[in-house]
């Protein structure tokens, strides 16, 4: 193949790879939704699970898109340097984003600022969003794929609180987002959080903290106590599946962090909904592929 | 109408003040019949622009909801996809709105405020929510599209006037006594929150 067709085989593939993660949950989320439903036994949050449940099955049935907002794309890659497609990769993901939108089909969601048009092809300036992560020594690339629909995108907000906030800040932070904007964001919700320095660094941490798998951990240990506090804690709060209350609230939740100034701790929260899609597949240099969050898909 | 079916609550319009009188908030019912889809713009041409709906919504249902519609032949339309849209942003209209179609069951997603509280307790009708994120569920309830006025709203604005049939799993949100669940649950969730809050901390102090 030279590199043309490369770039081709590989828009391809993105095509039909973000039409898949429209129509189908990844298998980490389907299992934790299974399992809530089972731990829930109030009539209305049976009910509720039991309409997700049958909702994904006419989804992927009937080839739909599960829920009518699929989001604006937004794509975290981690390219190796020396990746045959670096120069090409933005360019072909905005046209494999357009490619799908007809063939999925997905709901035109780009509505340039200022100017305030729909570009009526779900693309515009900045969008999909493409994050950034070049890997040295390395000839692959792994590429997560997000659809940020509107009701979940709402809840995030970033700050930087004082140091004398401490950890008991970044609680309350987080926990106040949950009763506000966080119960009309579709729960079970991933809550991602992040600790750093400013608003930006916060912000893009709490958003690749969605991306993690269900049931990660924080490699630091007062990190990872944070994460099961503070699920335990929305949990108590009992939002329950679309927040009219229940057992339990999030699938998950999930903290990155990096080192801070001794000044400021920038914390920011993201949430993922219920209907949370994300995808995560990897090339070689050859455009040979491994999905990991979705089983049975050939693209 | 109201019937128990293989114990599901179902409603049938034309719906009358009866028939919800004893429909409570937390309940679940479903739909037969009429349901029209209804947000933003055509609220605020009734409200605003003193303009009559063209659909007819008296004793029925409409939707808080912006659908993905395909045309067929004939003038005739199929619902792909279709989900409820924040029904807060009709509230500033619903008072009004109400009053004026006599329409019976409002749907949406997420609780509404005062103004519709008002007036599901004064001109007997209820909010519910449709669970949201389940488009293809909703759309395949919908039997038929029988009609689709002030086109010039575009697809998502357009008053789609549906068949469907045992539309649901709708959640009664504000009951004909004006109670509102969203607003009784944020006060639980609220001290929920503030106890968890002082679980939390008592771990977390790792700034010594
Ligand atoms: S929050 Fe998620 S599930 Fe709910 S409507 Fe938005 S995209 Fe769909």
């Amino acid at each position: 193949m030279d590199k043309r067709e490369q770039a081709e085989q590989l828009t391809r593939y993105m095509a039909n790879f973000v039409d898949h993660i429209g129509k189908v949950l990844p298998d980490d989320i389907i299992a934790k939704l299974d399992e809530l439903a089972e731990k829930e036994d109030s009539p209305l949050s049976r009910v509720i699970y039991s309409t997700m449940k049958r909702n994904q099955k006419l989804a992927k049935e009937l080839n739909r898109p599960s829920c009518q907002d699929t989001g604006v794309l937004q794509f975290w890659v981690k390219c190796g340097a020396s990746f045959p497609l670096i120069g090409e990769l933005e360019g072909l993901l905005k046209e494999a984003v357009v490619k799908a939108t007809f063939q999925a089909p997905l709901r035109h969601n780009s509505v340039e600022t200022f100017d305030e048009y729909n570009t009526g092809k779900n693309v515009g300036k900045g969008t999909p969003t493409v994050f950034w992560d070049i890997v040295p020594d390395s000839n692959g690339c792994e590429i997560y794929t997000y659809m940020a629909g509107g009701g979940c995108t709402l809840p995030g907000k970033a700050m930087v609180l004082m140091p004398g906030a401490g950890y008991e800040g970044v609680t309350r932070f987080v926990m106040d987002v949950m009763t506000s904007y966080g119960l009309n964001a579709c729960p079970p919700l991933l809550v991602g959080v992040g600790v750093a320095t400013s608003v930006e660094t916060a912000a893009l941490l709490s958003k690749k903290a969605l991306m993690r798998p269900l049931g990660s951990r924080n490699e630091n240990e007062r990190a990872a106590l944070m994460e099961k506090l503070l699920e335990d804690g929305i949990n108590a709060i009992g939002l329950g599946p679309q927040g009219m209350g229940g057992k339990y609230s999030v699938m998950g939740v999930h903290v990155e962090n990096t080192a801070r100034h001794p000044s400021t701790i920038g914390v920011a929260v993201n949430v993922g909904c219920w209907s949370h899609r994300r995808g995560h597949i990897i090339f070689d240099k050859d455009l040979n592929y491994r999905i990991t969050t979705h089983s049975e898909v050939t693209l | 109408m109201l019937e128990i079916k293989d114990g599901k609550k179902i409603l049938t319009t034309p719906v009358s003040a009866e028939d919800l009188a004893e429909i409570r908030i937390g309940d679940i019912v479903y739909l037969n019949g009429s349901m029209t889809t209804c947000r933003d713009v055509a609220h605020r041409r009734l409200v605003e622009a003193g303009r009559k709906l063209p659909v007819d919504v008296r004793d029925a249902a409409i939707f808080h909801a912006g659908p993905i519609i395909r045309p067929l032949e004939n003038d005739k339309f199929e619902m792909v996809s279709v989900g409820p849209t924040t029904s807060m942003r009709m509230e500033k209209f619903e008072k009004e709105f109400v009053e004026q179609t006599g329409v019976k069951v409002i749907i949406g997603k997420g609780g509404m405020g005062p103004n519709t509280e008002y007036a599901c307790k004064n001109y007997k009708a209820i909010h519910c929510v449709f669970p949201a994120g389940n488009a293809v569920v909703a759309a395949t309830e919908v039997e038929e599209i029988v009609d689709a006025q002030w086109r010039d709203l575009g697809m998502p604005e357009t008053l789609w006037h549906c068949r469907v049939r045992e539309f649901g799993p709708l959640i009664v949100s504000i009951d004909t006594e004006g109670r509102n669940l969203f607003e009784e649950n944020k006060v639980i969730f609220n001290e929920r929150k503030e106890k968890a809050i002082e679980e939390i901390c008592k771990q977390v102090s790792f700034i010594k």
